[in-house]
């Protein structure tokens, strides 16, 4: 991202001037399509573009459970409707801490785990990069593809980063050779930004034992695993299973930063609930930690909103409430397990060219589909169908009913000379 | 194959010294950890009633009501927030007659409350205004104001404000400050209940601040954090934005509903920069949320639907109006009652200045030692900077509190 150039030679403050030189910045790639989907009369339009689940029906899903707990919520009288303490409400923090590292996890009970609850996703992994920049700055590499955001995220935290060789365009699976070897070069002490579970854009993720190959090269460099989670329950249809990674890195003994979010997995997406996780190795430099990530937060937002995280502590620390949570989860994420099948059969029926079989192998809520941006460009503007120009696709947009529609837009470009 | 455990010897971690917090949140602890049955909390950053309870507005609830009923979803809204918010805070931090003829030239983003507004109007500033502008912040001011401007890459310097000895603005020290300040500065103004010491300005010193900002093309970034809780009246508390605005000056302005919605819980606030156009606007928009983007991406939508209904229903925001006025008059009753308690009980002070300042906060000069002793001995809690809160008081501890503050300065020079 370049530095905004002046327009003239010299800035001229007058009271009419003070914006003048400023030039209008790209929309954003995820959210402008989004609004660019929202501006489209076609009755045909399909919107595979946010990762923001769809009914079958085309429409937004509140989960149950969170529907019967904000009604609890709004209406208990007892409740402090008063700031949350900065780094959140401790239920809800321990309660992130089970899911991600287990219910019996050595490490909460010993207390190396500092947690915060963070503004989503991106509020956890700003949270834990200004972090890093305080106070063990270092080269960031993150995957080759990965989310949009999360170079931005990084670059205004004021960090370099690099990327490692992620995706393999020709088996369109995770690059293990690629990845461990460029990691092997990085600077020790480098930071590693590494997807937890359905890795987007790509779907594709490591095995257990390319895992234990990539926890390998970070601890011959000392590199710091950063882990961004925001699709757990999205993968394997396992909640544990999707964060094998988090809890093998753990026992091997790392010391770590990990972003969560419950945007997706609890549809919480307006309502910015997430955590960072720092880990470190005994209690009393946790104390340390969590009094300097205090400040980071202090300066962001001084502590966050309320509603999102007393939903979804309500859900993590109630047993009958988390077995519901679980068993909806299932039901959405199976939904768009469906979908991938479906669209693949379409695109088998119609004999389109190429071969489609990622899009079942891979995992989470997108596809990486392998077109091109010309050929998305020409899929959105004349099919009306929304997708990232990277040919990223999120499969939770697609329906039994607009499935034929998308994999007959999707022949007609691959064909078209 | 074999991946042997990680054995660290060092931690990654050793290196991080103990971070220093603002004096608020440790009070808050204390306070609550002490079981002496006539405790007093006057570091509370959130209004109490005359019971010493939180309040939860009969308006905010209504209109909470109103929004459950739409069975709204849980989408993303965009990434500048819920645009019929943006709207509402405008309208009533701008006022309705510069609201109807300017609104398509105000470039407005919801924030998370005003330290958010703050932080995200510092970075855009870092990024387009000439490197090496400053921002100046008056002495005293919010502890983090100084700390968000470095965290956005800007310099900030202090102008002065508060006089320790008269307990008023140092308005001749202010002036002189700010017209030595290099032309193009960015000025830090409370709009009105200025945090942490209860001075605020008057139009007729306004007028002149109004001046040297024309003269010295200063970018002026208001802080309105309590509108209508200050004097129980929204537009005299915006009466300094009412004025720039009208002047033609372009402002920056953070607005924030945690207090008069007692919203504090949900983080609604609002940042809004002033433009030339509505051109002008949607660039400036779009770099807000190039910025916001890798902050939160998008803000929470609770607090911020809740605002919009309570501003936009006629029948809540009148009942609105009337709670405002409420907790506003309880304040201003119990500065004035503090200053005669104390008047009454002998002491050798001049506590007037409570009465003739404004808000929930009060600067008392009482130093360390005096802090400690009215925590240790009356169970008294006030801030680290001798500031107490307002709002902690109350008809059943006035009197309490006032022989507390007695005896522990009657001998002093504070």
């Amino acid at each position: 991202m370049q530095k905004l150039q002046l327009l003239q030679n010299q800035y001229n403050p007058t009271s009419d001037d003070i914006f003048y030189h400023i030039v209008q910045a790209p929309p954003d790639p995820i959210f402008g399509i989004a609004n660019a989907y929202k501006a489209d009369t076609s009755s045909t339009k399909i919107d595979l573009g946010v990762g923001a689940y769809r009914t079958d029906e085309e429409k937004p899903y509140v989960f149950e459970i969170i529907k019967k707990l904000e009604k609890e919520i709004v209406n208990d009288p007892t409740l402090n409707k008063e700031y949350l303490p900065i780094e959140g409400l401790a239920d809800f923090n321990k309660g992130c801490q089970k899911l991600m590292f287990g219910q019996n996890s050595p490490l909460i009970a010993s207390g190396q785990i500092v947690t915060a609850q963070c503004l989503g996703g991106t509020g956890a992994l700003r949270v834990g990069f200004e972090f890093v920049k305080r106070h063990i700055p270092g080269d960031v590499y993150v995957s080759k593809p990965t989310w949009s955001n999360h170079n931005q995220v990084i670059e205004r935290a004021g960090l370099n980063q690099f990327e490692y060789p992620y995706f393999e365009p020709k088996t369109k699976g995770f690059n293990c050779a690629g990845t461990i070897e460029c990691l092997s070069q990085a600077r020790m002490g480098s930071i590693v930004l590494l997807h937890v579970c359905a890795h987007n854009p790509t779907g594709v993720d490591p095995t257990e034992n390319e895992w234990l190959q990539i926890a390998d090269v970070c601890k011959k460099r000392r590199l710091v695993p950063f882990f961004d989670c925001a699709y757990q329950g999205f993968a394997s249809g396992c909640i544990e299973k999707d964060v094998f990674a988090v809890r093998k890195f753990a026992e091997l003994g790392f010391q770590m930063i990990v972003a969560q979010s419950f945007s997706k997995n609890m549809g919480l997406y307006n309502e910015r609930v997430g955590a960072v996780h720092i880990v470190t190795s005994n209690k009393d430099i946790s104390a340390r930690v969590l009094s300097n990530l205090k400040i980071v937060i202090r300066t962001i937002c001084s502590n966050p909103p309320a509603i999102g995280a007393r939903i979804a502590a309500k859900i993590l620390t109630d047993e009958k409430n988390f077995n519901a949570w679980v068993e909806e989860l299932k039901t959405v994420t199976g939904r768009i397990i469906k979908m991938r099948t479906l669209l693949k059969q379409e695109l088998d029926n119609l004999k389109v060219p190429g071969n489609w079989d990622h899009i079942t192998r891979q995992t989470g809520f997108f596809t990486f589909t392998g077109l091109t941006p010309e050929q998305c460009d020409l899929l959105t503007k004349q099919y009306h169908v929304y997708l990232l120009r990277s040919g990223r696709m999120s499969m939770a947009g697609i329906t039994s009913k607009n499935v034929r529609y998308l994999a007959e837009s999707i022949k007609a470009v691959v064909q078209k000379k | 194959m074999l991946c042997f455990k990680v054995i660290r010897n060092f931690s990654l971690w050793s290196s991080v010294p103990l971070g220093q917090l603002d004096p608020m949140s440790g009070v808050v602890a204390q306070y609550e950890a002490d079981d002496f049955p006539q405790k007093v909390n006057l570091g509370v950053n959130t209004y109490r009633d005359n019971n010493g309870n939180p309040v939860v507005l009969e308006s905010v609830t209504k209109a909470l009501q109103i929004v459950r009923e739409k069975k709204l979803d849980n989408e993303y809204p965009p990434i500048e927030g819920l645009q019929s918010f943006i709207e509402a805070a405008i309208k009533v931090g701008y006022g309705e007659s510069y609201y109807a003829k300017n609104s398509k030239n105000i470039a407005g983003c919801q924030v998370l409350s005003g330290t958010g507004a703050v932080r995200l109007g510092f970075e855009f500033l870092n990024k387009f205004v000439p490197s090496g502008t400053k921002v100046f912040v008056p002495n005293p001011t919010k502890n983090i104001h100084p700390i968000i401007a470095k965290m956005a890459g800007l310099q900030s310097q202090e102008y002065r404000y508060f006089d320790p000895i008269t307990r008023q603005v140092d308005f001749s020290g202010l002036s002189e400050d700010l017209y030595s300040a290099p032309n193009g500065s960015i000025v830090l103004l409370h709009a009105c209940s200025h945090n942490p010491t209860g001075c605020d300005l008057e139009l007729y010193q306004w007028k002149q601040i109004l001046d040297l900002t024309k003269q010295k093309q200063i970018l002026p970034f208001f802080d309105m954090t309590y509108q209508g809780f200050t004097s129980g009246d929204l537009e005299k508390d915006a009466q300094a934005i009412r004025l720039f605005t009208e002047a033609g000056v372009p402002i920056i302005l953070g607005q924030s509903f945690d207090k008069n919605m007692g919203l504090s819980g949900q983080r609604t606030g609002c940042l809004s920069l002033v433009c030339s156009n509505e051109k002008e606007k949607q660039i400036v928009v779009s770099q807000l949320n190039l910025i916001a983007r890798s902050l939160w991406s998008c803000p929470p939508v609770h607090g911020a639907r809740i605002v919009e209904t309570v501003l936009n229903n006629p029948e809540i925001f009148q009942l609105w109006l009337s709670e405002l006025r409420i907790m506003a008059q309880r304040m201003k009753k119990m500065r004035v009652s503090f200053t005669k308690a104390l008047k009454d009980i002998g002491s050798p002070h001049d506590w007037s200045y409570i009465s003739k300042q404004f808000g929930m906060y009060s600067l008392t000069g009482i130093g360390p030692a005096q802090i400690k002793e009215l925590v240790e001995k009356y169970h008294i809690y006030l801030l680290n900077n001798g500031g107490i809160s307002i709002a902690g008081l109350n008809e059943s501890n006035i009197k309490y509190v006032a022989k507390a503050f007695h005896e522990v300065t009657k001998h002093k020079i504070i």
